[in-house]
């Protein structure tokens, strides 16, 4: 097990983060005309709005809960007098919500993807397989939760940010150290995780990096010099 | 450098701000906005057009980018004409502007295509026999291999085929039937030449060379009005658009400017800021009624009544009372006015009018020597004398020493020359008042037209002068304008019945008569005929009227356009700058004819062409006639005796082939290459041989027996047409009997049902799938390809280099190579030069050097148009000899090398030296042109019949040596041609050209800007620095006859078959009644409601001309597919709503499509777009179980006996100039909703044929 362990999980985060990050560039210097969203509204309107939404403010805030909670050192919110087991709560609450409504909407997608006519002629392979992806990676996030809710002492959860934090510090040997133990749904999880940062660059999820977060921000003209 | 890296600019973002922050100046990259000027960027621009249908001849600029093709936009370089005018530019509309699409589209044909099934017999067929011909016979001769292919038309299981393989097949097929059946048997249809005219002459050479027909198109689409051969003995001559500008009263008559003639309609919005007037006639609110300052909306089919009525207020208040000046001197000099007519009395006292008095049918001939029976006559006020003036036909032809050159207008007696005025009406010399019989239509009764009580014999009183005949007997002759003024119910005081004294008498062609059947308010009709001659009276003819094909499609076309026609030649306006006919119709003026004609029928090396009115073949071929249930006693004259006029249009078209007035394909009921081997076998002169067996009735003519085998067409190439999606009129009789496959034609044959049947054809079991092979040459994946045995991928309007001319504007421009032909297309000019050396090397051990004979009829502009002067005798009957050239065609020896086909296709062969060119009446040398051309194109090095010649090699070859020849391209051919003319006018016309004299346009010139072309004798306008192109206007000012039999504009027609018919003079008559809906209405219901409406197939907003209906912006544009417009009204009584699926059916077939509900529409009336594909989006039929058809579903050509006229002045064939035209708009449909929308897109449960492609 160990040996694959390594592979998975002190490798492969290594090989999906490079080429998460070299393919965007690349993709992004070489093929300025793909790097897009690849909106199909204009095909099928139906239910878009309410779908999109949910599915996006959804995974929007899974991405965020994710990030905070893998990456947050586990002694600045125990400074902060909030106990591990309080934040598996705080992290089961919220995810389910956020997991949800990501479900509810992504489930809309994913059936108009496949059984629109118009939407489907277009998809490209690609554009399923993505939808598929995240679709299946959702579900098997949604399924930890009852598992979690039979370790409410947050220990699991500990070792899952120590692997996160030993990935990101390059410490890969520690990382498999402490998923080793894990069960196979949560090691599951993280695999389809870093494939969809390997498979990032080749789809449609590129328009991730150009979100127009700073538009909110920006004055009312701007002009560009020579 | 990179994208990414130039953006990681966040700590110098803002370089500044203004606007207190509001603003701000940023570093960011800016590359990306290269992309967009890339977009927009191009490698180079080519000039071309758009080929083949579109009388708008704009110049585009085609755009290539990567060697591909990317769009193109307008071409703004025109020269300027005249300096009072406004631009030529812009010239194009949405459908040019789309064209590019078809390029790389789906429906781009990319390779040959063959039908499986025929591909899988063929390389059979091969391997066993070896030689291609006898292959062929193999597959033809076996009823069950043939039938296996030919039913499978248009069922799709095409497959690709490499060209050496299909060239070889159709070059087998051809040599098989021109030695088994003979060289006529094999067709070629190809319309508007105008449009691409090397691509068309590619075909036509190709055929003329191995003695195939050549089929017209200009009558066949209905676009050739009758009318304009029958009043000035031209084709069709109209003003540029840009005259428009010079008019100031302005009608379109049935004609949607804005949307049909789109880069044209400027020119008409324009003249209005000028001050002009824009009259609308139209019974729907179309584009064009907008423009309109008076609306007029008569019901459709009724515009002759409307013209009548017009007439009548003309003629009273600007002739009877003499108002005009300009007008009375107008019509004494420039129509048949005064000309007097013989008066032939009945048996019950009262007369009708006869024939034109002519000048044998006085003592000694009037002193006439040469063709007395074609002068003639009228009264001189000057001398009180009854005189043979200058002009008339008799006067062109034959005449000798001092009578050569008085084929003039000059108001002149031809024999002293003595200064003369005609009188226009016996009236002030009258020897007493005749009461004259006119024959009334408006009284027919028809199930959706409405009719008056008046007697359908109408008689008049009018002022007769008594004459003495050669042979002792008193006549009674009137003046044209006597009996025009009668016709139109005028009361001149003369007493007796059936004329109106005031506007409001409900006498026939009154303004309050037409009410009744036209439905407009009698005050439009005065106002509108007022204010028209007024102004045409102030301005000495500025009055124009714009017309469409719209009134030309009606069985009675005629009617409608000589009733507008009169209106303008009572004014004066005819010939007159901003004045005059302007029909813009299907024949885009192919300007550089004489030099064109030379190479399109390879006169170069054999005369004369088999050329074929292609109407009369369609009907026959497609055995429309053993549907037909129009007899000819319905439309003959109630004066006529139904006894002396039996017979159906077959029988008339019959007659009128065998007595050498129209042509016929095939020509003998036997191969022209047995009958004279034949010949020789006798010892016989071929001729003579022919003659003699035609009167024993050994040899027969082939349409009298049309559905012997022997008789079939058996090969059509179709290429540059559309002709099963569009112009096919009885599409699906085309396709049951034409093709032999699955067809939706409801009605039963004669045979079944009983009926009139012909006299003179021979009535047989039908035939089916008459055709062995169809091959046709296209860019796109068309109805008509669909139906192919073979496609042949040609190159696209922006892949080839040919010549485009109209009749809209003055300039010659080209088509040009803006990429090479894409995929394995080639140029129509290669690939019939393929075929052609294909054909030459199947040819040894089947042909050799052969005799053909080919049978001519009397030709217009030949001296064989004076055939038949006073009767019609038929030597069949006995009533007279057989006489070629006379009493029946020409029969004329051709030799032709079959061997040497691709040799001559590829030369200019030696008749040019030989015997010059010429066109229309005159001759001229042409050596210098040919020696030129020797230099420019080289001349061939192999050896061969060809040595030493021009080649011929490209499409480039060809264009230059259509611009050599032609004198609207040469100054010096335009001079020697208008010296020729003036050797028969007797007046010097050489000044017209000799300013020109030095210029010569090659192909290069016009690539490099659109020329404009020199005045040629050919046309009867001028190309000059100030006067706009106006038809007519040689006649008018230069006193060049026109080409009728007085040398004037007719109004009054005197064939015997047109006094037999009633058209001596202009009538109105209402819509024939084609009986194809009462005998199917209820009979297949599907639960909805059922209405009958008129069906009228009107030009589209979103296709033809520069694109087709399938073109997919276009099909965006408008709404996906086939439809049909139908009115509120109509739609609320059959419970249709906007866009549902109707259908549309009578016993001709069925169409499938959305209904467009519109207010547009009158009640009654519905309009589909003509050629729309049934190839989108058309679902299948409730009515015939296949799927739904085109346009043509529903129609039936009809034929009128007064077009096959012919041996007559003005009323001889001439190819696209007279013969019979396919009406369609007499139809009526049902329409209903459908309930079952069945795509019929499952699989073919028949098993599938698999043959390997290439």
């Amino acid at each position: 097990m160990s040996y694959l362990d390594t592979l998975l999980f002190g490798v492969y985060p290594y090989l999906a983060g490079a080429v998460f990050l070299l393919g965007s560039l690349a993709r992004f210097d070489r093929d300025q005309f793909t790097w897009k969203a690849h909106s199909s509204q204009i095909l099928s309107n139906k239910n878009m709005r309410l779908a999109s939404n949910l599915f996006h403010v959804g995974i929007l805030l899974l991405f965020l809960g994710h990030f905070v909670g893998l990456l947050t050192p586990p002694e600045l919110f125990h400074a902060l007098g909030i106990s591990a087991g309080a934040k598996q709560i705080l992290a089961i609450v919220a995810g389910s919500v956020a997991g949800l409504m990501c479900f509810v909407g992504l489930t809309m997608l994913v059936q108009r993807r496949l059984n629109d006519p118009r939407v489907r002629a277009t998809s490209t392979r690609m554009d399923i397989f993505i939808l598929l992806l995240l679709y299946v990676q959702l579900i098997l996030g949604l399924l930890t939760v009852p598992v979690s809710l039979m370790h409410m002492d947050g220990g699991n959860m500990l070792l899952l940010m120590q692997w996160a934090r030993n990935v990101v510090t390059f410490d890969p040997a520690e990382a498999v150290a402490a998923i080793g133990g894990m069960g196979l749904l949560f090691k599951l999880h993280i695999f389809l995780g870093l494939t969809v940062f390997l498979v990032f660059p080749f789809s449609r999820l590129v328009h991730i990096w150009s979100a127009p977060v700073t538009y909110v921000a920006r004055p009312y003209q701007v002009v560009r010099q020579r | 450098m990179s994208h990414f890296l130039d953006r990681l600019n966040f700590f110098r973002k803002t370089a500044d701000t203004f606007s207190g922050e509001h603003g701000i100046v940023t570093n960011e990259d800016r590359g990306w906005e290269d992309a967009y000027r890339a977009r927009w960027q191009h490698d180079k621009v080519v000039r071309s057009t758009h080929g083949v249908n579109c009388t708008g001849s704009c110049s585009w600029k085609i755009y290539v980018k990567n060697g591909l093709v990317t769009w193109e936009t307008q071409q703004t370089d025109y020269p300027r004409t005249r300096d009072d005018l406004p631009n030529h530019e812009p010239r194009g509309c949405q459908r040019g502007a789309s064209y590019s699409w078809y390029l790389y589209s789906a429906n781009r044909v990319k390779y040959p295509m063959v039908r499986g099934r025929l591909l899988k017999l063929w390389r059979a067929a091969l391997a066993e026999k070896k030689d291609p011909v006898d292959a062929w016979a193999s597959i033809v001769e076996d009823s069950v291999k043939a039938t296996e292919y030919k039913s499978q038309r248009g069922l799709g299981g095409f497959v690709r085929a490499t060209w050496d393989e299909v060239n070889q097949l159709i070059a087998a097929a051809n040599v098989y039937t021109t030695k088994q059946y003979g060289p006529d048997r094999i067709y070629g249809f190809s319309p508007i030449p105008a449009m691409s005219m090397v691509s068309y002459a590619a075909g036509s050479r190709y055929l003329s060379l191995i003695g195939g027909a050549c089929g017209s198109f200009y009558d066949w689409y209905c676009d050739l009005p009758p009318a304009s051969p029958m009043i000035w003995g031209e084709q069709t001559d109209v003003p540029e658009s840009a005259d428009w500008y010079n008019s100031t009263f302005l009608m379109m008559w049935g004609s949607n400017v804005p949307q049909t003639r789109t880069p044209d309609a400027h020119f008409m919005t324009e003249v209005r800021y000028k001050g002009a007037k824009t009259v609308v006639v139209c019974p729907d609110y179309s584009e064009a009624s907008k423009f309109a300052d008076i609306w007029l909306h008569p019901k459709q089919g009724t515009d002759a009544a409307v013209a009548m009525a017009m007439g009548h207020v003309i003629l009273r208040e600007f002739h009877l009372d003499g108002k005009s000046e300009y007008f009375t001197d107008y019509v004494r000099t420039k129509t048949d006015f005064p000309v007097l007519v013989l008066l032939d009395r009945r048996d019950d006292g009262s007369y009708v009018n006869g024939r034109f008095l002519r000048a044998s049918d006085l003592t000694g001939g009037a002193e006439q020597a040469n063709n007395p029976e074609w002068k003639t006559l009228a009264f001189d006020e000057n001398s009180g004398k009854l005189i043979v003036p200058n002009g008339s036909i008799g006067f062109r032809w034959g005449e000798k020493e001092g009578m050569v050159g008085k084929w003039n207008l000059e108001p002149k007696e031809s024999l002293s020359g003595a200064e003369t005025q005609l009188r226009l009406s016996v009236n002030d010399i009258k020897d007493e008042v005749a009461p004259v019989a006119f024959p009334y239509f408006g009284s027919t009764q028809h199930p959706h037209f409405a009719c008056t009580e008046h007697d359908a014999v109408q008689v008049r009183n009018v002022p007769a002068k008594k004459i003495k005949l050669a042979d002792g007997s008193e006549a009674l002759v009137a003046t044209v304008y006597d009996l025009t003024l009668a016709q139109y119910g005028l009361d001149r005081g003369l007493g007796g019945g059936n004329v109106a004294k005031t506007y409001d008498d409900d006498v026939p062609y009154t303004p309050a008569w037409q009410e009744r059947i036209t439905g407009t308010p009698r005050e439009q009709i005065i106002t509108v005929a007022r204010q028209f001659a007024e102004n045409a009276d102030k301005t000495h003819g500025k009055s124009m009227i714009i017309i469409g094909a719209a009134m030309n499609h009606w069985y009675h076309m005629d009617m409608n356009y000589r009733g507008v026609i009169n209106m303008l030649m009572m004014c004066g306006c005819v010939g007159q700058s901003g004045g005059g006919w302007s029909h813009y119709v299907g024949q885009e003026k192919l300007r550089p004819q004489t030099g064109w004609t030379a190479l399109a029928f390879a006169l170069d090396w054999h005369r004369p062409p088999r050329h074929m009115n292609s109407t009369s073949f369609w009907y026959i071929h497609s055995s429309q006639w053993r549907h037909e249930k129009l007899a000819m006693t319905e439309v003959l004259s109630p004066l006529a005796d139904p006894k002396q006029w039996q017979g159906t249009q077959i029988d008339y078209n019959v007659r009128s082939v065998r007595m050498g007035w129209l042509p016929s394909a095939p020509q003998l009921d036997q191969n022209p290459l047995a009958v004279a081997k034949a010949a020789a076998a006798a010892g016989e002169e071929p001729a003579p041989y022919v003659v003699k067996s035609l009167k024993s009735g050994q040899l027969g003519f082939a349409f009298e027996d049309p559905d012997n085998p022997a008789n079939f067409p058996r090969n059509l190439f179709v290429w540059r047409s559309n002709l099963l999606g569009s112009s096919g009129k009885g599409h699906e009789y085309f396709l049951k009997y034409l093709l032999g496959t699955t067809h939706g034609v409801q009605g039963k044959d004669l045979g079944e049902e009983g009926g009139e049947k012909p006299l003179e054809v021979k009535w047989r079991d039908a035939a089916h799938g008459k055709l062995d092979l169809l091959v046709t040459l296209d860019f796109r994946m068309s109805t008509t390809c669909m139906y192919s045995d073979i496609v042949l991928p040609t190159a696209t309007w922006y892949e080839k280099n040919d010549l485009n001319t109209s009749d809209m504007h003055p300039f010659i421009h080209p088509l040009s190579a803006a990429v090479d032909p894409a995929w394995e297309s080639r140029t129509d000019w290669d690939i019939f030069k393929g075929i052609a050396k294909a054909f030459s090397e199947t040819c040894p051990g089947h042909l050799g050097v052969e005799k053909d004979i080919v049978a001519l009829p009397t030709l217009h502009d030949t001296p064989t148009e004076l055939a038949q002067p006073l009767d019609v005798k038929d030597w069949k009957k006995g009533e007279c000899e057989l006489i070629p050239g006379k009493t029946a065609p020409s029969l004329i020896v051709v030799e032709r090398d079959y061997p040497n086909t691709y040799r001559k296709f590829t030369a200019l062969g030696p008749l040019m030296s030989k015997i010059g060119n010429g066109g229309k009446g005159i001759n001229w040398n042409t050596e210098h042109e040919v020696e030129a051309l020797a230099t420019l194109n080289y001349t061939v090095q192999e050896e061969g019949v060809s040595k030493g010649l021009p080649r011929i090699e490209s499409d480039i070859d060809a264009a230059e040596v259509i611009l050599m020849l032609a004198p609207e391209t040469n100054g010096h051919v335009a001079v020697k041609s208008w010296a020729a003319l003036s050797k028969i006018t007797g007046r010097d016309h050489t000044h017209l050209a000799i300013p020109k004299e030095h210029e010569k346009i090659r192909f290069r010139d016009i690539v490099a800007q659109p020329r404009k072309i020199i005045s040629s004798p050919t046309w009867s306008g001028l190309e000059d620095e100030k006067v706009s192109y106006n038809a007519g206007y040689t006649n008018v000012h230069e006193l060049i006859p026109w080409r009728t039999l007085t040398g004037r504009q007719q109004f009054y027609q005197d064939h015997p078959w047109m006094l037999g018919f009633g058209e001596a003079m202009c009538a109105y008559r209402p819509p024939v009644d084609m009986k194809t809906v009462e005998p199917i209405i209820g009979q297949k219901p599907n639960g909805n409601k059922e209405i009958v409406l008129n069906f009228i197939t009107p030009h589209q907003k979103w296709g033809i001309h520069s694109t087709y209906t399938d073109n997919l912006l276009m099909l965006t544009l408008s709404r996906g597919g086939p439809i049909i417009w139908i009115s509120e009204i109509d739609a609320k009584k059959a419970g249709i709503e906007d866009n549902d699926w109707i259908e549309a059916y009578n016993l001709n077939g069925a169409i499938a499509a959305r209904a467009v509900v519109s207010q547009r529409v009158p009640e009654g009336m519905s309009m589909m777009y003509h050629a729309q594909e049934k190839i989108v989006n058309t679902p299948g039929s409730e009515i015939t179980g296949t799927r739904g058809g085109i346009h043509n579903s529903v129609t039936r050509a009809v034929l009128k006996p007064t077009h096959m006229i012919g041996g007559y002045a003005q009323q001889s064939y001439g190819f696209n100039y007279y013969g019979t035209v396919g009406s369609n708009r007499d139809e009526f449909i049902i329409v209903r909703k459908m309930a079952k929308i069945d795509w019929m897109d499952d699989e073919t449960s028949s098993e599938a044929t698999t043959v390997e492609a290439h």
